[in-house]
């Protein structure tokens, strides 16, 4: 296409403003003096690789990477600060919950769920191993030491708490909890079962001290 | 002048519907700037920049800050100490306050020492003034903040200053402070206000560079631009020196932020505020000492108690800036062509650093004298030399454009187009 055709009609005068005498032939005059006048003294635009270009384009590219420099301590300083991260480890001591019992402790804000499972709940959670699971993972991964399961208890659909702490509390159709925000059901191993949540609450990073002593985080 | 066509389609439609890029192409390419600016033309510039600058910053700080009585000291420290690079945000935070009112003060003398308050230019400076006054309050509140001794000294002095208004002055503090002492509402309330008052900065500087857009910047010499040979757009010329004064400047922010983070502040703020205790030797930063001086020297004054003239004179020394296009009756802009004045200006400048200087020494003895004097000498400059010095001094001769000394005169055929752009009064 030609590129005539492209060209937008001329622009209306601008309204409101007083043009000055003679404005035409003014301004193109004033025009041409900026662009020789001063221009000029830049030379001809080199075509392609010039030297030129070459500044203008390794000069912006030095100021974005000293912008980036300038940007990243901003965007950093959101992340955990120091005493935040220093409160990542939390030491629970085991001997006090009685067999059947669940206690609750916060890691990082969170809420960790600790069963101490009862013989039943552990042979429900070994069953529950040949099931057709929607995140596969056996008991056996996830609680090293059968009696004891430790998970964070937030439900991996949008954040919830799940339900099935105390023993009045309704722990689904599986026995384990029951998300009461989306309906998600999870076995006495913590795995997902039914629902709407992806995978199984997650097992946060914890060692066992001595027989009776874990340190989370 | 057509509008100027933008090849990129999509461009052109957002340009139809909200006209940015034809806006930034007539600011920029269309707009003339004079040919002979110097280097003393970046700080408005460089100001504008760290007012970005702080802001960013200071979003980020406020992010982390707590501003309650017990933990707000703690905050700042927790800031330095455990928020990743929270140092650098608080020092750049810092450094830049100092370096804000160094541009900004040499900003200002060099409209003092070019004329630029002068006709057609007095809202552009009265503007800027304002900005100045916003600025101060600014800053003081955000001193405030770090709940310092230093800080919490300062704004009981500074609120306390209120006390001095006849007969309602106790009320104002009262109310100042939302309680009977500098407290929690206090800390509350500067904090709410720190946080705003630089958006109202913005606003002001809106109105600053509109103001300067419609009459045009001042130049070295004073005279208007007569014709297109007197004028260059603004980008490329003055985008990049306006980069090149702005990398310098940069170098000097580093060098402190990096090297001497501490070198402008008083070491007493790293005690944590104690309402019961003030420290020996109460001072301002250094960029309010000149103020602190004035304060700090008036006598009584006839029936006007010295507390009062005190606070009178402080306020003054800032508030007679607005008065300046009025005050100087000189019809020659650039101190370049006022041989006289241009001596009294470098006296002023002098004058302003020795208040400095005694705003930092004991109000005792010597220094109270020259404290004394160099107030008095400041109102006189004001007051007295610049209605004067229009009238007793006899400038040099002017040349007809700027650039008549090395270009051809503008040639009598083209009168219209000088008239244009020369906008205003021709001295």
């Amino acid at each position: 296409m030609d590129t005539a055709d492209k060209r937008l009609p001329p622009d209306p005068p601008p309204r409101g403003r007083k043009r000055p005498a003679g404005s035409e032939a003014e301004a193109a005059r004033a025009q041409e003096l900026l662009d020789t006048r001063y221009m000029a003294d830049l030379g001809p635009v080199e075509p392609g690789w010039g030297r030129r270009q070459f500044l203008f384009l390794s000069s912006v590219a030095t100021g974005f990477a000293g912008l980036n420099f300038f940007v990243w301590p901003f965007i950093d300083s959101l992340n955990p600060a120091a005493d935040v991260q220093a409160l990542a480890s939390t030491e629970v001591d085991l001997a006090p919950i009685e067999e059947g019992q669940s206690i609750t402790v916060v890691w990082r804000g969170k809420p960790i769920f600790i069963r101490h499972r009862t013989q039943a709940e552990i042979a429900a959670a070994k069953a529950g191993d040949g099931a057709d699971l929607p995140d596969p993972a056996s008991d056996a991964e996830r609680a090293p030491k059968p009696q004891w399961l430790v998970v964070v208890g937030v439900c991996n659909h949008l954040g919830c708490v799940p339900r099935g702490q105390r023993p009045t509390d309704p722990r689904g159709e599986y026995q384990g909890w029951f998300c009461p925000c989306h309906g998600s059901h999870f076995d006495t191993s913590g795995r997902i079962r039914k629902g709407p949540a992806p995978n199984n609450l997650e097992i946060p990073d914890y060692a066992f001290l001595d027989d009776h002593r874990i340190r989370i985080g | 002048m057509a509008a100027h066509r933008w090849q990129n389609g999509l461009v052109r439609w957002i340009d139809a519907r909200f006209p940015m890029f034809t806006a930034a192409h007539h600011q920029l390419y269309e707009y003339p700037m004079p040919v002979n600016l110097n280097y003393w033309w970046n700080f408005g510039s460089i100001a504008g920049v760290i007012l970005l600058v702080m802001t960013f910053s200071g979003i980020f700080l406020a992010m982390q800050y707590q501003p309650n009585v017990n933990d707000a000291f703690d905050s700042v420290e927790r800031i330095m100490r455990d928020v990743n690079y929270g140092w650098l945000m608080r020092y750049v935070h810092q450094t830049g306050s100092s370096l804000f009112f160094a541009c900004v003060y040499i900003h200002i003398f060099r409209g003092f020492y070019y004329g630029s308050y002068k006709s057609p230019r007095e809202i552009t400076w009265l503007t800027g003034c304002l900005i100045f006054f916003v600025m101060m309050a600014t800053a003081f509140m955000g001193y405030v903040l770090v709940w310092g001794q230093m800080s919490f000294w300062a704004a009981t002095v500074i609120t306390n200053l209120f006390t001095a208004v006849p007969g309602i002055g106790e009320s104002i503090t009262t109310w100042l402070w939302g309680g009977y002492a500098v407290d929690n509402p206090t800390l509350n309330r500067f904090f709410a206000l720190h946080y705003l008052l630089p958006f109202v900065i913005f606003a002001i500087v809106g109105a600053h560079l509109i103001a300067l857009h419609t009459t045009r910047s001042n130049n070295p010499l004073g005279v208007d631009m007569k014709g297109p040979q007197d004028a260059i757009p603004f980008h490329p010329y003055y985008t990049v020196k306006d980069l090149v004064g702005l990398s310098a400047f940069a170098f000097v922010f580093a060098v402190l932020v990096f090297f001497y983070p501490d070198v402008l502040s008083e070491p007493d703020n790293f005690i944590p505020a104690d309402p019961l205790v003030t420290p020996e030797h109460i001072v301002p930063e250094w960029y309010f000492l000149p103020y602190y001086a004035i304060l700090r020297a008036v006598p009584d004054i006839g029936p006007i108690p010295a507390k009062l003239a005190g606070v009178i004179a402080m306020f003054g020394a800032t508030l007679v800036w607005f008065l300046v296009p009025w005050l100087d009756t000189s019809k020659v802009r650039s101190a370049r062509f006022r041989p006289v004045y241009r001596v009294f200006f470098w006296v002023l400048v002098v004058n302003c650093l020795v208040l400095g200087w005694c705003g930092k020494q004991l109000p005792e003895g010597i220094f109270l004298t020259i404290s004394r004097v160099a107030t008095a000498y400041y109102f006189f400059h004001f007051i007295v030399l610049l209605p004067l010095l229009g009238f007793i001094e006899r400038p040099r001769p002017l040349p007809y454009s700027i650039s008549k000394p090395v270009l051809e005169p503008v040639t009598p055929a083209r009168p219209g187009f000088a008239t244009a752009l020369s906008g205003g009064v021709t001295p």
